[in-house]
């Protein structure tokens, strides 16, 4: 394993080569470019499609592509999709049956699409989002195959954050700029160059067929300057305590009847979130009913549905279903997972309509929790 | 014996009825699970009830509409209303925040040969309803797994979550939160696929509330986005006024 190689320097024909021996290999290369007035993620057929010279102005609720004089590729972050939009997609057949005139069922279990995805453009926090949703699909005894596969067989090109959005917070989930290991290169921009560092024995052989040359100390050092100037200029914060405990101890808070009759419940925060995982199924029959298919498809805690048992929704109000997102993300996902379920991409911040902001409502909790403590003491 | 399927209108422009004639790769098969007994709009031969499941059509607007859906109930042993008019009164139902003898005097040469009522209201207000199926129009996807639905004895998967499900499931980019655009997806029924939101303006509410709705706290977020009181007024009062007034002053 070539990881600890020397980092190499990619100039921007050296970027287009990458991406045409990703093609040449037979993957879907999907990184950022724009569209409809945003960075979506789609598939690239080269690096002149990435968004050189675009940036993004956020606020809560609040989303403008802005020109850049720089030039930068990546420096944009909280667009309205993450990975798992093709890791875990919001569609997937599982399996159909058929009913033979003599009443005999036959069932077809659905071979799961697995593309092999190269993505171009992993931000650290996106990176440790796949971990995390990796973790709770492929986790448990029950592992979801489809998922599994298509991660199995997708190369990352991770791109370090030098520039952090004004809904970022991934330092104050215990994140950072700083890409993780995971990755099989990673790039960091620096005066529209590419640092790159391998993470894999599969990205050295790519790199390999890119051409190159050793960084040099300089270049390292603009880098790492880059990534901790972007420590430095997080846009947001989590309240600095221990989030699973507030999460345990704001059951009852009065905080959330303020943020419900903000809340439109209509679900944008789990669907842009990367970690959010939830899906339901549906049977879709044909009028005959001799044909019947499962479909899986992306379900979120704001669902009405989503907590139907027999006779009606267990969680009915929008102030438990939006404190279930909350206790979720920050709290009891620690139990079930091991970690916290929020990587402080700011996604739900900038795409709710509303502009209800995660970090505003922890600290209002921790806030409300104090004053309880006073008036008890 | 296949199990006898109608089609009533009460007041309503056709236009989901016409849903049903649309739906041409599966009309075939649908002729052959059930028979067409009273499709006015597909074939003037009709036969008399009981029909094992009846669609309708149109909102109540004349005292002779509220006695004929009495009737159609009586002849029918499923009743499934289809669309805003039938669900909620349809556009139709704007007569209900105003003055209809003031409407009838200007609109009409002769008022007096104009015979109605005040309100224009859905069906469900006079008559018990199995199923209530929304949009204007509703959607032809959703009307064959109504009748599929009932043809296999199980309740219909029509979701009751807002219309930005559909948008992040297919992807379109948020038109409110990116370009600032007034949209009533968030408080929209899904149904209709995203249609607009992916064609770049806003929803314009065909579906009505979703099952979940909250609107009391979209009415900010439009007046930030550029929409005066009146203004909200308006986008909230076309197809589904009422349901949606019955939302905002819950
Ligand atoms: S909860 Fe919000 S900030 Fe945290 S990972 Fe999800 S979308 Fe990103
Ligand atoms: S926050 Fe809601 S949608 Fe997201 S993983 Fe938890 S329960 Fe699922
Ligand atoms: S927090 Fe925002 S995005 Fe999430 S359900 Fe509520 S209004 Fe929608």
């Amino acid at each position: 394993m070539s990881v600890t190689a020397a980092p190499a320097l990619l100039d921007r024909d050296g970027l287009n080569a990458l991406v045409s021996a990703l093609v040449a290999q037979g993957r879907t290369v999907i990184g950022p470019t724009v569209r409809d007035g945003a960075i979506v993620l789609a598939e690239l057929d080269s690096a002149d499609a990435l968004p050189f010279g675009w940036g993004v102005e956020l606020d809560a609720g609040r989303y403008r592509l802005v020109r850049r004089e720089d030039g930068a590729a990546f420096a944009h972050s909280a667009g309205p999709q993450s990975w798992k939009n093709f890791l875990h997609p919001a569609r997937e057949r599982l399996w159909s049956a058929e009913r033979t005139p003599e009443g005999d069922v036959s069932f077809t279990p659905q071979e799961p699409a697995v593309p092999s995805y190269a993505f171009l453009g992993v931000r650290p926090c996106d990176l440790r989002a796949i971990a995390i949703q990796g973790r709770v699909l492929t986790g448990g005894r029950h592992a979801d195959g489809g998922y599994a596969g298509r991660r199995e067989r997708a190369l990352i090109v991770a791109v370090e954050c030098t520039e952090p959005g004004a809904a970022c917070f991934c330092v104050s989930t215990g994140g950072g700029p700083a890409v993780d290991p995971g990755y099989d290169l990673a790039l960091t921009e620096v005066d529209g160059r590419f640092l790159v560092r391998v993470g894999s024995d599969e990205g050295a052989a790519l790199l390999e067929q890119v051409p190159h040359r050793g960084a040099g100390p300089d270049v390292e050092e603009s880098a790492r300057a880059a990534v901790d100037s972007a420590r430095e200029r997080m846009g947001r914060a989590l309240p600095p305590v221990d989030l699973r405990a507030l999460m345990g101890a704001s059951l009852t808070a009065e905080r959330w009847d303020d943020v419900a009759a903000r809340c439109l419940t209509c679900g944008n925060c789990t669907m842009v979130c990367p970690t959010c995982f939830c899906t339901t199924t549906e049977e879709v029959t044909d009028l005959t009913g001799d044909h019947t298919e499962r479909w899986q498809r992306w379900d979120s805690c704001f669902d009405l549905d989503f907590s139907y048992l027999h006779g009606g929704p267990v969680r009915s109000s929008p102030r438990s279903r939006y404190r279930q997102w909350l206790t979720h993300k920050l709290g009891t996902w620690h139990d079930q997972f091991g970690t916290s379920g929020c990587v402080g991409c700011g996604r739900c911040i900038a795409w709710c309509p509303a502009g209800i902001d995660i970090t505003e409502e922890v600290a209002a909790l921790d806030t409300e929790r104090a004053a309880r403590g006073t008036e008890t003491d | 014996m296949k199990p006898t399927l109608a089609v009533f209108k009460l007041a309503s422009c056709d236009g989901c009825q016409l849903t049903l004639l649309d739906c041409e790769d599966e009309l075939l098969t649908l002729a052959g699970e059930v028979e067409i007994s009273h499709f006015l709009e597909a074939s003037s031969s009709v036969a008399g009830g009981p029909y094992d499941l009846t669609l309708v059509e149109g909102s109540v607007t004349t005292a002779g509409d509220a006695e004929r859906i009495r009737a159609i109930r009586a002849a029918s042993r499923h009743l499934v209303t289809i669309g805003a008019c039938a669900t909620a009164g349809g556009i139709q139902a704007l007569r209900n925040f105003a003055d209809v003898d003031a409407y009838r005097r200007v609109v009409y040469a002769h008022p007096e040969y104009i015979d109605t009522l005040a309100t224009s209201t859905p069906v469900s207000a006079h008559v018990d309803v199995d199923f209530e199926l929304r949009g204007c129009p509703i959607d032809k996807r959703q009307l064959i797994e109504v009748l599929t639905a009932f043809l296999a004895g199980r309740k219909p998967n029509v979701p009751n979550h807002s219309v930005c499900f559909e948008c992040k499931r297919r992807g379109t980019v948020c038109v409110t939160v990116a370009h600032g655009t007034p949209c009533l997806g968030p408080v929209t029924r899904a149904g209709c696929g995203a249609l607009c939101p992916a064609y770049r303006r806003g929803c314009f509410g065909c579906f009505g509330p979703s099952g979940s709705v909250n609107l009391p706290a979209l009415v900010p977020v439009l007046r930030r986005d550029g929409l005066d009181e009146g203004d909200v007024q308006r986008f909230l009062h076309t197809f589904n006024a009422t349901a949606f007034d019955e939302e905002l002053s819950p």
